[in-house]
């Protein structure tokens, strides 16, 4: 007879082993800032930053500005999935083109795009669009390799399946090729919506235009150490949203596998 | 409540004693770094309808080349593939195939494989569901419709191509080396759901396999190739009776169809083994 499932086996064991992790975590800085291992005028208390955000919620009007930043990621992780996605197929298809530019590509992923943001400002000007714009620069590269890998790493075998019932080029591509590749596509999302959020709350600091990036820059102005870390917290909620959406669509096109 | 018509026996070509499958002298060459390599040369043979035909030769001996030539995902060869007279140039209709390597499309249920050719053919939801239904029963999966491949053996899982190619209703199934990575076995007991389903709808089948005791379980003729370039040695009768089971494998008469294969076989084998050997020499790899 089967005894009761260990603790450690439970389905929301990870979850909980997560959240004990990141708590007991934040009791560790507490505790080096306490025993002043730890600078609090550099970082500061735990307790401070968790104090600091009915003040950060109330009078930064951090609502409007999470709101602002998010759109902005949504905006550009859309755009950006289109084109890089639009992109790996391209280079998949085209085998010159793959050959003339996939060097290429992989040098972009890897440069400071962030330092172009006074040319998109020429561009664009100072609004949310130059933000999206510079996110989607960002996260497009990552997300154009990580297609054309799933592609080109599809099983021989799956895809002279798919010939062997005589599958016309779309139907090869959208039943057998693209959710073959998928999981590897959703890798490059990850990769590409972590370089668009970074990039956006980056110029939007830099340039100190809406969202959760220009408040941060103005409290770290004020010498607001706790506010600024309290509003920190608020860009990885951001961060959290965009992953659990990307989750959510990865379950609903490929279930399992 | 709707009846879906099931197929209980293939449709019979006209002139059952015409040959379903040709095969005419076909040629195939590729070039290799070390000039050009003749896989399979001057290859003929002809499948009766409702047959169960074995092709065995030692590994290299362009079994599989053959297999892709016959399913049409090969070209550029000299000869001909006819399928009920019809001359195959690509992958035809009437020709199910059933690899070696594992082919279930892993983000897709078991149904949802053994629907697939049907979704193609545009069959409206419900029919292919039942159809695919009856499939999945047919290989003895019934009760893991929902589950994805991942959640099943790799016997399992090779019955799920099965009941992948099956729903298409090809005339005539190929099938390359379709239990290799399986353990004895599993293979035997599986060898058993070929024969019974082959059986039951009179599937005309080709088999290819380097498995001996495998070819001689299924297979009503055994052609027997050479090594390199890969030609027809023999081919065998193999007169045991049907309906036939695993337990086939005890009888003295299979014993000595095992012991006459080997006999053609084993020449080839060590030909090829010597071969092989002598290019890993050449290669500088391991002695």
């Amino acid at each position: 007879m089967s005894g009761p499932i260990p603790f450690s086996k439970r389905r929301y064991f990870p979850a909980i082993l997560g959240l004990g992790s990141c708590a007991g975590a934040v009791l560790l800085v507490e505790l080096l800032v306490y025993v002043e291992l730890l600078n609090r005028f550099i970082i500061p208390p735990p307790s401070d930053v968790v104090a600091a955000f009915p003040r950060v919620i109330l009078e930064e009007h951090v609502l409007s500005r999470f709101m602002l930043t998010a759109g902005e990621a949504l905006a550009a992780s859309v755009l950006v999935t289109i084109f890089g996605v639009a992109g790996g197929v391209l280079l998949y298809q085209f085998n010159l083109l793959r050959l003339a530019t996939e060097t290429w590509v992989a040098a972009i992923a890897a440069a400071p795009l962030v330092l172009m943001y006074p040319l998109y400002l020429v561009i664009f000007g100072r609004n949310a669009t130059t933000i999206v714009m510079m996110g989607f620069t960002a996260g497009l590269a990552p997300i154009i390799l990580k297609t054309l890998e799933g592609l080109a790493g599809t099983r021989r075998v799956l895809i002279n399946v798919g010939r062997s019932f005589n599958l016309t080029p779309s139907q090869q591509f959208w039943k057998i090729l693209f959710p073959a590749a998928l999981p590897t596509i959703f890798v490059g999302m990850r990769l590409g919506l972590i370089f668009a959020l970074i990039n956006i709350v980056g110029v939007e600091y830099l340039i100190n235009f809406g969202g959760l990036g220009q408040l941060i820059n103005e409290l770290a102005e004020r010498f607001d150490i706790a506010g600024t870390y309290a509003a920190i917290c608020f860009v990885i909620v951001v961060s959290i949203i965009v992953f659990m959406l990307t989750e959510r669509l990865e379950r609903w096109l490929r279930p399992a596998g | 409540m709707s009846a879906v018509a099931m197929p209980s026996e293939r449709d019979a070509v006209p002139g059952a004693a015409e040959p379903i499958l040709v095969v005419d002298r076909i040629v195939k060459r590729f070039d290799t770094p070390d000039g050009t390599l003749t896989a399979v040369d001057d290859v003929s043979l002809s499948i009766k309808p409702g047959e169960f035909f074995g092709v065995i030769g030692p590994s290299g001996c362009g079994k599989s080349t053959l297999f892709n030539v016959i399913g049409g995902l090969l070209d550029g060869y000299d000869g001909a593939v006819r399928v009920g007279g019809e001359t195959v140039r690509g992958p035809h209709p009437a020709i199910g195939m059933i690899f070696q390597e594992e082919s279930t499309f892993p983000w897709r249920s078991v149904i949802d494989n053994v629907a697939f050719p049907l979704e193609i053919a545009g069959m409206p939801k419900a029919e292919r569901y039942a159809r695919a239904g009856h499939f999945v029963s047919l290989v003895g999966l019934n009760g893991f419709e929902r589950r994805f491949p991942a959640e099943l053996s790799g016997g399992m899982r090779q019955r799920v191509s099965m009941a992948r190619t099956l729903a298409a209703e090809p005339k005539i199934m190929l099938m390359d080396e379709p239990f290799a990575s399986l353990d004895e076995q599993t293979r035997l007991l599986l060898g058993d759901k070929v024969l019974q389903i082959q059986q039951e709808l009179k599937q005309t089948t080709l088999l290819i396999t380097h498995n001996i005791t495998e070819a001689v379980q299924l297979s009503d003729r055994i052609m027997v190739m050479t090594y390199r370039p890969g030609k027809v040695k023999r081919i065998v009768d193999i007169d045991l009776p049907r309906p036939r089971t695993s337990e086939i494998v005890s009888s003295e008469a299979f014993g000595r169809y095992v012991a006459q294969i080997w006999n053609d076989l084993r020449e080839e084998a060590t030909r090829g083994l010597l071969d092989d050997e002598s290019r890993k020499l050449r290669a500088g790899g391991p002695s």
